[in-house]
């Protein structure tokens, strides 16, 4: 027998010839995470490899350097604190606007969804704001000594990543200030709060790393 | 039934033929894993036998004392190059294009689970190649080694834009290698058919999701790394800067953390190739498939520590020098339970010798020599010998050629009739095998001694008076008859698309998903979303009377 | 009969840098692991390829027992006593090879003293260069050295029961190299911005040869290594040769003069002399050396007028252009370096 959705058969006849003996166990439904979480902590496990490697190379490179600007002569405790209050903030906010999509709240989920990008760019702009002071009053670049060289490498990826989460998340506010994103948009919206979660997560760490141990 | 109507398709579509355009736009935006693992699968046959071609003339360089067949600076390219492709261009592709083409089949799924991303990272490995190949055009290709080690990537000693190439180039394949891990990831874990627990996943997914876990954690660090190479060359940044406090050994160890787990990458998934041919070609069940499973995992975690065995003659403390090679030693013990594992699947089997499983005798006879010369080479304080010496280079040929080659092969014999619904010729597989084998033995046999007659690595000569010339003129021999082999293969496998035998759905009366559906499989894999209840579906189904599931 | 011939000449010519000639403690205590591993992994190989031979012969699907297709072999789906067996026995082995390296490596790296009198030990320091070998002379028996030659090292034979270690430290002067003579030592590399340390004692006077073994550029190839074993009293009559000036004969003043007047003293050295170069080999004592190019050529008049005419005659690649002497001024300077014993 066939028919256009199986036409060998082939699909029909392995069931039925598995049915025709010994009945097999009750298959139990698997719970499991959607194919985009799991891509996305895949994502996440390999960008731990990447930014470990940057932090390895940091601590490496710690109290090396015989000349040049040290850590604890140019690093602004004061500034970074603020930066940091901001991105840290901004895992709440948007955590605050994944709980109004599920409640079907598009007003809540919009101004959550700005906050957090306000956040992340108070966050980028105070450290563009830092490293001009470090080039231009400091003297610091990446070629001047060990610590400018991997400074600027570690805090400057971290900092491309939070870009890349603001690029995003703004695509996704022009998009709901459209109408375009309801509830049903959860599973598209939660690899990419999970992403920025992780980015703050690695914030914590190059912010002890960067400016408490190091300096 | 199924073929006839098959073959009543494929007659009604010669009548449309669709224009050779319409073909190429479809292959180029397909987003189709079969579609893409046969294009990964054709890059790397290409790269081969570019790769290839590069050994030839080292080894005709090679087969007299004092030769100037090529000046100094063309060998060293050459042997750059030669690494660089066979690893990044050839193998990774080959082993990702393969389990593209099969893990969603044998998972019972539709595709995989982020299709464009596949081609992204396909179409990325490719430019990726290309962009290193460019370097020719800056006047020469890189001459730094596969691994180029640090000061020798600095712009003081490699002037020219070939090493940004290179590097770049990587930076770029990378990419795509990690979206392949990514994806195969998120298939296996979330797109299995229902039924297949994680207990019951064909050992061949199996193997391909933690070598996945390997490329999540050992790639990016050679990203990393690349990219600190490209701010010393461009941005005057000091990372492998000796002048200025920088450290040359730190390239080491990023590279060689990456570098090790690379070669599980390259060589677990012929782990699991091995085990789905060698019990349908001996007719029994995979011997103690839970060990097999936790020995791979073990593999996978264990080759994550093991990094500076490539490293102990740079002058670690003593204590460093021990723990390297007594995690090296580690690796042998489930290494060691596969291989027994099956020999134990052969024995009191019904063995037939058709070209999968050809090939995997072959690969389980090599593998075992090369498994052994890495036990030697893992003594730290034998590697002060022979590191660096031609022992390394015949211990690693032996194990990518005898191991990884050798098992991609069985991998073609095995699921070619599947991708096209016709046989790979067995006459002409006889021929690649025996020239492959004995060429191969050949050519890698004599560089164990030359290395412990004091011949090191990477030179593009040497002295009449050293006792090496004869071991290099065998290999020379040896590598010449191994060439007409890979011809022959390629050959098989143009010559087979139009005159191979009809292959029908099962030619091998296998055990696994993939042999449920057509050969070729129709673009969505199956008719009906299958149902399992044990690790050999079609097995149950052959022999409703006595199915794995009541034994597993 | 040729064959034969061919195999034998090249098994003496191997003798020369196998590992399996051990002459010194370090390579001898390597050789030692490496046949206990052999035998070891020899056991493995006829014992696990001969099941495999064995299995594939057996049971094979021949005519006589391919028997009724449609029936299989009996379904062995594993068994967790033989698992542990062949889990017990690899771990087993691997224990064994653990301790036997350990010991291996207290041998062969042990702590290196510092200088002091009458040790009867050798100090010096080898720096690599692309291409070649620099050797800086520090300490003989506790009394301190300071000079500097290139490519060949000297060293002396323990006697009579007293050794005479060699303690060489390991530098870089630009990318990573690394000094193996394998019937003294295994290698190590001269790491730049890193010291180690190489130590190796033979009572065996002799030439023994090697090579730099770790990538290092062009002419990785040519960066041959001689170490030159004497007797303690022809070491110490090198020694005082070599801590003197170089010679200074005035039959070849108008060379010296040619000599001087050349780029030649922006790189190379010639202790006595104005020249006072450390970018390029030590000259002082050039004529003491048996090779030029590190071990390339003999070291004999043609060569040395070759060499300086075009130095990538015999070492394409290298780093000494060729200067464009005329053949008068060549002639001149091959005269007065061809006086440096």
């Amino acid at each position: 027998m066939s028919n256009s959705v199986d036409p060998t058969g082939a699909g029909v006849a392995l069931q039925a010839r598995t049915a025709a003996l010994a009945t097999p166990p009750p298959i139990e439904p698997e719970h499991t995470l959607s194919p985009a979480m799991w891509g996305t902590i895949a994502f996440l496990v390999s960008e731990c490899a990447f930014f470990g490697t940057l932090i390895v190379a940091y601590i490496t490179f710690l109290n090396r350097d015989t000349t040049g600007p040290t850590p604890a002569e140019v690093l602004s405790l004061a500034l970074v604190a603020v930066t940091t209050t901001c991105l840290l903030s901004s895992s709440f906010t948007i955590h605050a606007a994944e709980k109004a999509l599920k409640r079907g709240s598009m007003g809540g989920f919009k101004f959550w969804w700005a906050a957090t990008i306000t956040l992340g760019v108070a966050f980028l702009a105070g450290t563009a704001y830092e490293w001009t002071g470090l080039i231009r009053d400091d003297g610091l670049t990446i070629s001047t000594n060990l610590f400018g060289t991997t400074f600027y490498t570690l805090v400057g990826f971290h900092a491309f990543h939070v870009t890349a989460g603001v690029i995003v998340m703004l695509t996704i506010l022009g998009l709901a200030l459209r109408n375009k994103v309801t509830a049903r948009q959860e599973a598209a919206v939660a690899p990419v709060a999970l992403y920025w979660h992780f980015v703050d997560g690695v914030w914590i760490v190059v912010f002890l790393v960067v400016y408490i141990i190091g300096r | 039934m199924a073929v006839a109507e098959r073959q009543h398709d494929l007659a009604s579509q010669a009548a449309t033929k669709p224009a050779w355009t319409a073909v190429l736009h479809d292959w180029v935006t397909t987003a189709d894993h079969k579609k893409i693992g046969i294009m990964y699968i054709l890059m790397g046959t290409v790269f081969l036998v570019i790769a290839g071609a590069q050994a030839l003339f080292m080894r005709w360089q090679l087969v007299y004392a004092r030769h100037d067949f090529v000046s100094p600076d063309v060998f060293n390219q050459l042997f750059t190059m030669h690494g660089t492709t066979m690893v990044f261009f050839v193998g990774m592709p080959m082993i990702i294009g393969m389990a593209n083409y099969v893990v969603p089949l044998q998972v019972g799924a539709r595709d995989m689970a982020f299709p464009r991303l596949n081609a992204l990272g396909f179409w990325l490995t490719l430019f990726g190649g290309l962009l290193v190949y460019f370097s020719y055009a800056t006047g020469g290709a890189p001459a730094l080694g596969w691994f180029a080690y640090a000061p020798l990537t600095t712009k003081t000693f490699a002037r020219s834009a070939a090493t940004d190439f290179w590097a770049l180039g990587l930076i770029v394949s990378g990419f795509g290698t990690l979206t392949a891990g990514i994806n195969f990831v998120a298939t296996i874990v979330a797109m299995r058919a229902p039924g297949m627990t994680f207990r019951k996943i064909p050992f061949y997914p199996w193997t391909i999701l933690w070598t996945s876990v390997q490329i999540l954690i050992a790639i990016p660090p050679l990203t990393a790394a690349l990219i600190m190479v490209m701010f010393d060359r461009q941005l005057d940044a000091h990372f492998f800067d000796p002048q200025n406090n920088g450290s040359v050994v730190l390239w080491q160890h990023l590279f060689w953390f990456f570098g090790h787990p690379e070669v599980y990458i390259l060589i677990l998934p012929i782990f699991g190739i091995v085990s789905e041919v060698i019990p349908v070609f001996s007719r029994k069940v995979l011997f103690g498939y839970e060990f097999m499973a936790a020995a791979t995992m073990a593999i996978a975690f264990i080759s994550l520590g093991v990094w500076a065995h490539h490293m102990f003659v740079i002058g670690m403390s003593r204590t460093l020098d021990m723990y390297f090679a007594a995690a090296s030693l580690l690796v042998s013990i489930p290494t060691g339970i596969k291989f027994f594992n099956w020999l134990a699947t052969m024995y009191g089997g019904r063995i037939s010798m058709a070209s999968p499983m050809l090939f995997c005798m072959g690969f389980l006879a090599m593998f075992l020599i090369g498994g052994l010369t890495g036990i030697m080479l893992a003594l730290a304080p034998f590697d002060f010998q022979l590191s660096d010496s031609y022992f390394v280079v015949g211990h690693f040929h032996w194990v990518l050629i005898g191991g990884t080659l050798f098992g991609l092969f069985a991998g073609f014999y095995y699921w070619y009739p599947k991708a096209t619904g016709r046989m790979l010729s067995e006459r002409l597989a006889k021929w690649q095998f025996w020239l492959l084998l004995i060429g191969f033995f050949l050519t890698f046999g004599p560089m164990h001694i030359s290395g412990m007659l004091g011949m090191p690595r990477r030179i593009f000569t040497y002295e009449a008076d050293r006792g090496w010339e004869l071991w290099n003129q065998i290999s020379t021999i040896g590598a010449f008859i191994q060439a007409p082999s890979y011809v022959i293969f390629v050959w098989n496998l143009l010559w087979s698309l139009r005159h191979g035998k009809p292959a029908g759905d099962d030619p091998w009366d296998a055990f696994t998903l993939e042999w449920a559906t057509t050969s070729p499989p129709p673009a969505y894999n199956f008719d009906s979303l299958p149902v399992v209840h044990s690790r050999r579906p079609l097995w149950d189904a052959k022999h409703p009377d006595d199915p794995d599931w009541q034994y597993e | 009969m040729g064959g034969l011939v061919l195999l034998a000449n090249s098994a003496a010519q191997a003798e020369q840098t196998s590992i399996f000639e051990p002459a010194s403690p370090p390579a001898e205590s390597i050789r030692t692991l490496a046949i206990l591993v052999f035998v070891i992994t020899l056991f493995i190989f006829f014992v696990v390829e001969g099941v495999l031979f064995y299995s594939i012969w057996r049971f094979r699907r021949s005519k006589q027992n391919a028997g009724d297709p449609t029936t299989e072999p009996a379904q062995v789906y594993g068994s967790k006593p033989i698992e542990v067996a062949w889990t017990a026995a690899p771990a087993l082995i691997v224990f064994v090879l653990v301790l036997a390296s350990t010991r291996t490596l207290w041998e062969v790296k042990p702590n290196a003293p510092a200088p002091s009198a009458g040790d009867n030990a050798l100090y010096v320091t080898a720096i690599g260069h692309q291409w070649w070998w620099e050797f800086h002379y520090t300490s003989y028996n506790g009394e301190p050295l300071d000079f500097i030659t290139a490519n060949e090292l000297h060293v002396p034979a323990g006697e009579d029961g007293t050794p005479r270690p060699v303690y060489l430290t390991l530098r870089s002067a630009d990318v990573i190299h690394s000094f193996w003579v394998p019937r003294l030592a295994g290698k190590l590399d001269l790491i730049p911005g890193v010291d180690n340390l190489l130590w190796f004692q033979t009572n065996e006077p002799g030439l023994y040869l090697g090579q730099c073994a770790e990538y290092c550029g062009t002419q990785h190839a040519g960066m041959l290594l001689r170490v030159v074993v004497e007797s303690p009293a022809d070491f110490e009559t090198w020694l005082a040769n070599e801590r003197q000036p170089a010679v200074d004969d005035p039959a070849v003043a108008q060379g010296k003069a040619a000599f001087l007047s050349e780029t030649c003293i922006n790189c190379h050295r010639v202790r006595g002399t104005p020249a006072d170069g450390t970018y390029a080999p030590d000259l002082t004592h050039l004529m003491s050396r048996e090779t030029l190019a590190s071990g390339l050529v003999p070291n004999d008049r043609e060569n040395l007028r070759k060499w300086i005419r075009n130095p990538h005659d015999i070492k394409e690649g290298c780093l000494m252009p060729a200067f464009g002497l005329s053949p008068e001024k060549l002639d001149l300077i091959v005269d007065y370096l061809a006086t440096l014993k």
